[in-house]
C-alpha cells in the first residue's frame, strides 16, 4: 500500500516537473525572443527606410560585441557600462558607412547594395580576424551564471531577464525616435516617398545616414547584449544575419511591433522545437514555421499587406 | 521696374535618356502667375523637375532672382524659395496630416515659425485641421490635393510651381483650390502653373507658354492669343 502511494505522489511530482519544465522553456523563449528583436530591429528599419538589405548587418552586430570587449577590458568595467560608448562609436560606423559607401549606390536597384554590403561583410570578418584572432570571446559579467529561483524547478536567468528589458527598451526608444523626433518624421517622409522628401527640402542621403547611424545604435545593443549571453567569434555574424532575417519575415517589414512578435515566435518555435525533436532540430524548426508564416502570411504577422 | 523671379534661358534636359526639352526659356515677374500648357507628353513636367533640381540640365541656365540655381541639389534650391505642389500629390501616405505639413517646413529652422505657419494653413484650409490627426492615405482626393499645396506652402516660398493640381478632382473642389491659388498669388507669392485645363489657366496667368514636343511654340500675354493660334500650338496642325 505504502509502495503502490509512493509511486502515485512521485508521478504527480514527475507531471509538476515536466509542467514546470515547460513553463521554463516557455519563459526562456520569450527572454530569447527580446534579443532576437533587437538583432533584427536595425536589419528591418534599414530595408524599409532606405530600401537596402544590408548583408553586414550581423558582422556589424558582432563589431559592435568586440568594441565592447575592447572597452571593457581596456577600462575594466562591467560589459553593461561599454554600452555608452559602444553606442555612439556604432552611430558614427553606421553614419559613415552610410554616407561614404551605401548612398553611392542609393536608388540604383537591389543588388550593388547587396554586393556593397556582402563585401563589407568579408572586410568586416577578416579584419575582426586579424585583430582578434579566431579565439572565442565573451563579455563575462557576474549576471551571467545568476538565477532567479521562482519554485523549486522554474529559474529566471537573470541575464536573460535584463537582456529583454533592455531589448524592449531600445524597441521603445526607437519607436519614439521614429514617431516623436523631427528627425524621425523626416526619416518616414523619406521612406514613404523618396521624391517628395526631396521637394521639402530634405536632403535624403543625409537622413538615410543618420537612418543607419540609428540603425548601427540598435546593433550595438545587440551586439553586447548577444556577447554577454554568447560565445562569439570574428565568424559569427552571418549566423545572427540569419535569425535577424527569420524575425523580420515573420514579423513583417517596417513595424516595430511585427518585430518584437517575429522574434518571440521565432526564439519560441527554436526552443520548443529543440525540446521536442531535440537540440540539433533547433534551427530547423525556427525555419518551418518561418515557412509556415510565410505559406499563409507572406507579408509577416504585422506587416501591411 | 518688376523683378524677375525666375529666368529660364535656353535649357536642353534629359528624361530616361531622351531628349525632353529644346532649348526652352522662360521668365517670371514678382507676383505674377504664369502658366505652362500643352499635351501629354509636351515637356511640362519635365521642365518644373528641371526647375526644382529632380532632373539635371545638359544646357542653359536657371536662375532666381538673377542667382543661378541649376546644378543645385533639389533640398537647396527649396530652401531659396522654390516649392514644387509634384503631379499626382505625392503626400507622404503613413504620415498624418500634421506631419506632412511639419516635414514641409523642413528648410525652416524656428519651430514657432512652424507651427505659427501650420495655423495660419489651418485657417486657410479648415479641412486640414479637422483631419490634421489621420493619415495622409485616408484623405480623399481633394483633401490631399489641398495638403500637398499647403504643405509646399510651409516652407515659405516665394514661387510655387503647381504641377497639374486639377488632375482627377471634383470640379466643386477644383473651384475652390483655385480660389486658394489666387488668393496666395495676391499675397505676393509668384506662380509656375502647369494645367491640362487650358481655358482656367489661360485666365488666371498674366504670360502663358506653349510647349509642343518639347520645345515652345508659342508664348505671350493670352489674352492676346487667338483661339486658332492656340490649337495650333497645342495640337501641332
Amino acid at each position: 500500500m505504502d509502495s503502490s502511494e509512493g509511486a502515485v505522489g512521485s508521478i504527480l511530482e514527475w507531471e509538476g516537473v515536466l509542467m514546470e519544465n515547460f513553463y521554463q522553456l516557455i519563459l526562456n523563449g520569450v527572454l530569447l525572443g527580446g534579443l532576437y528583436a533587437t538583432i533584427a530591429m536595425g536589419l528591418s528599419t534599414i530595408l524599409g527606410i532606405v530600401k537596402v538589405i544590408n548583408l553586414a548587418h550581423g558582422d556589424l552586430m558582432i563589431l559592435g560585441s568586440y568594441l565592447s570587449f575592447v572597452f571593457m577590458h581596456w577600462i575594466g568595467v562591467n560589459p553593461f557600462w561599454t554600452f555608452f560608448l559602444v553606442i555612439p562609436a556604432m552611430f558614427f560606423i553606421g553614419f559613415f558607412i552610410q554616407s561614404l559607401i551605401l548612398n553611392r549606390v542609393v536608388g540604383k536597384g537591389m543588388e550593388p547594395s547587396l554586393i556593397l554590403t556582402f563585401g563589407l561583410s568579408i572586410i568586416i570578418q577578416n579584419s575582426l580576424l586579424l585583430f582578434f584572432t579566431p579565439d572565442s570571446r565573451s563579455l563575462m559579467t557576474p549576471l551571467s551564471v545568476k538565477t532567479i529561483p521562482i519554485t523549486e524547478f522554474l529559474n529566471i536567468p537573470l541575464l536573460y531577464l535584463v537582456n529583454f528589458f533592455v531589448a524592449l527598451g531600445a524597441i521603445f526608444i526607437l519607436h519614439l525616435i521614429f514617431q516623436k523626433t523631427y528627425l524621425g518624421r523626416a526619416i518616414r517622409a523619406a521612406s514613404d516617398d523618396e521624391i517628395a522628401a526631396k521637394l521639402m527640402g530634405i536632403n535624403t542621403k543625409r537622413i538615410y545616414a543618420f537612418a543607419m547611424g540609428i540603425a548601427m545604435m540598435t546593433a550595438g545593443v545587440a551586439g553586447v547584449l548577444v556577447g554577454m549571453a554568447f560565445l562569439f567569434y570574428p565568424h559569427t555574424g552571418p549566423q545572427y544575419l540569419i535569425i535577424a532575417f527569420g524575425v523580420m519575415v515573420i514579423g513583417g517589414l517596417g513595424s516595430m511591433k511585427g518585430t518584437f512578435i517575429g522574434g518571440l515566435i521565432l526564439a519560441l518555435s527554436q526552443l520548443i522545437g529543440a525540446q521536442l525533436l531535440g537540440i540539433g532540430n533547433q534551427l530547423l524548426c525556427g525555419y518551418i514555421v518561418l515557412l509556415i508564416v510565410l505559406a499563409i502570411r507572406p507579408q509577416g504577422v504585422f506587416g501591411e499587406g | 521696374m518688376e523683378n524677375i523671379v525666375l529666368r529660364v534661358k535656353n535649357i536642353d534636359v534629359y528624361y530616361k535618356g531622351l531628349q525632353a526639352l529644346w532649348n526652352v526659356s522662360l521668365e517670371l515677374k514678382e507676383g505674377k502667375i504664369v502658366s505652362i500648357i500643352g499635351s501629354n507628353g509636351s515637356g511640362k513636367s519635365t521642365l518644373l523637375n528641371a526647375i526644382s533640381g529632380l532632373l539635371p540640365l545638359t544646357c542653359g541656365t536657371i536662375e532666381l532672382f538673377g542667382e543661378r540655381i541649376d546644378g543645385l541639389a533639389p533640398h537647396e534650391i527649396v530652401s531659396r524659395g522654390i516649392s514644387l505642389v509634384p503631379e499626382g500629390r505625392r503626400v507622404f501616405p503613413r504620415l498624418t496630416t500634421y506631419e506632412n505639413l511639419f516635414i514641409g517646413s523642413y528648410p525652416l529652422k524656428s519651430r514657432s515659425t512652424k507651427n505659427k505657419l501650420i495655423d495660419r494653413l489651418y485657417e486657410v484650409f479648415p479641412i486640414l485641421k479637422e483631419r490634421q490627426n489621420q493619415k495622409a492615405r485616408f484623405l480623399s482626393g481633394g483633401e490631399q490635393q489641398i495638403l500637398a499645396i499647403a504643405r509646399a506652402l510651409m516652407s515659405n516660398p516665394t514661387l510655387i510651381l503647381c504641377d497639374e493640381i486639377s488632375l482627377g478632382l471634383a470640379p466643386l473642389i477644383i473651384k475652390e483650390i483655385y480660389f486658394q491659388l489666387r488668393r496666395i498669388n495676391q499675397e505676393g507669392n509668384s506662380i509656375v502653373l502647369v494645367e491640362q485645363d487650358i481655358k482656367r489657366s489661360l485666365k488666371m496667368s498674366s504670360q502663358a507658354y506653349i510647349l509642343l514636343g518639347g520645345r515652345v511654340v508659342l508664348e505671350g500675354d493670352p489674352t492676346h492669343f487667338t483661339e486658332d493660334q492656340v490649337k495650333k500650338a497645342y495640337f501641332g496642325i
